[in-house]
């Protein structure tokens, strides 16, 4: 649980505590925030204030019948409970993979992905890339949240581990390098398409969905 | 209210229950007004929220919340699920080991953090305090409350983050 160096951003966790960030990046948050007791720690601080405030709130009255009302649907089904977290997937990754393991897709070099999303908000996909190996350099053309979930990898940033996210704008061009022992499983999030600087042809991109 | 809230976990006790939802309701729905919902739709969601409590209370964890905390969190969260209509991705719970101090001492350090709490807030200049009770209450986003009260984005922002510093640095000096 401890460990975690590399955090969320302060305006992010403000607005995945809003409930406006984008699906692919709330996500990693919620992520983000299963693993690192640092900031899950902030948002629940954030809560208890919040429930001051609701504690010295004046109330407004409820109508006649509506605790009777409420104690009769206690027995009601219970709703539907998100899947359960698997292995080095917490919840909300397992919502986006559907509740099943991943299906890698190969992108060549032993580095596999799964797309988990793509849509106007942005992207959110897993990718597997194996010890030492680097991912192809790449700018960016948006916000990208790279959180690593098994294995390590470093770059110009620093290093990564599990729980740790790097935050990168678009004018970083950075080179990840796996470490060494697992294989490195990310998270990665844009609010952009990537921009890939030497595996593929730009114009294939849109085939690869890279 | 955390006692109640731990016999309804603990014992699955519908008198308790019915403490929460006399402390709560009226104020939950003053929160759901104060977000722009109508009366009937404020009281629907009311229910849905303390229907929650009543079938997440298994994961209330007084070492991480005290019950105002952990109920204004499902609120808020439910809030969200309606503005987007489909549930935001949520976080694990996390657990605190074993080990550590029993509940009751835990309730008890909970309480007085809260009581340090209102008492910072008490102390907040009036126009500090509004802007946090609506970012926390009216849940509206920065940008809406500067439509409203004609303040620039920066002014509020500032505004909410100075109270939540002030608030901090009250809750330093009180601490031992």
């Amino acid at each position: 649980m401890s460990g975690v160096n590399h955090h969320i951003p302060d305006d992010l966790l403000d607005e995945w505590h809003a409930g406006t960030l984008p699906e692919p990046f709330a996500v990693v948050v919620a992520t983000h925030l299963s693993i690192c007791e640092t900031c899950r720690a902030r948002m629940e601080a954030i809560d208890m204030l919040g429930g001051v405030v609701l504690d010295h709130e004046r109330g407004a009255p409820m109508s006649g019948d509506a605790k009777s009302r409420m104690m009769a649907a206690l027995d009601g089904p219970m709703p539907k409970p998100a899947p359960a977290p698997s292995g080095i997937f917490p919840s909300a990754v397992m919502e986006a993979l559907g509740g099943g393991p991943p299906r890698w897709r190969m992108l060549g070099g032993g580095i596999r992905q799964q797309i988990l999303m793509s849509d106007e908000a942005g992207s959110l996909r897993l990718l597997y890339i194996p010890p030492g190996r680097a991912v192809p350099e790449h700018g960016h053309q948006g916000l990208e949240l790279t959180l690593v979930l098994q294995g390590s990898f470093s770059d110009s940033g620093g290093s990564f581990h599990r729980g740790d996210v790097e935050t990168a704008h678009a004018e970083i061009d950075h080179q990840p390098i796996a470490g060494e022992g697992d294989p490195c499983i990310c998270l990665a999030a844009t609010d952009a398409p990537l921009r890939f600087n030497s595996m593929l042809p730009r114009l294939l991109q849109p085939i690869f969905r890279i | 209210m955390t006692e109640a809230l731990l016999a309804v976990r603990d014992h699955r006790d519908r008198e308790a229950f019915g403490r929460l939802f006399d402390h709560f309701a009226p104020r939950l729905k003053a929160m759901m007004l104060a977000g722009g919902l109508r009366d009937g739709s404020a009281e629907d969601v009311v229910q849905d929220v303390m229907f929650s409590v009543w079938h997440k209370a298994a994961q209330f964890d007084p070492h991480r919340a005290n019950a105002s905390a952990w109920i204004y969190g499902i609120a808020r969260n439910r809030r969200i699920d309606l503005a987007r209509r489909k549930p935001m991705p949520q976080p694990d719970e996390l657990y605190e080991p074993e080990s550590l101090e029993p509940d009751a001492a835990q309730v008890l350090a909970m309480q007085e953090e809260a009581g340090h709490l209102a008492e910072a807030l008490g102390r907040l200049a009036p126009e500090q305090a509004e802007a946090l009770r609506a970012a926390y209450f009216e849940e509206l986003s920065h940008s809406r409350i500067s439509e409203m009260t004609g303040m620039p984005l920066g002014t509020i922002k500032s505004r909410i983050r100075l109270g939540l510093e002030r608030l901090r640095h009250e809750l330093a000096r009180i601490a031992p």
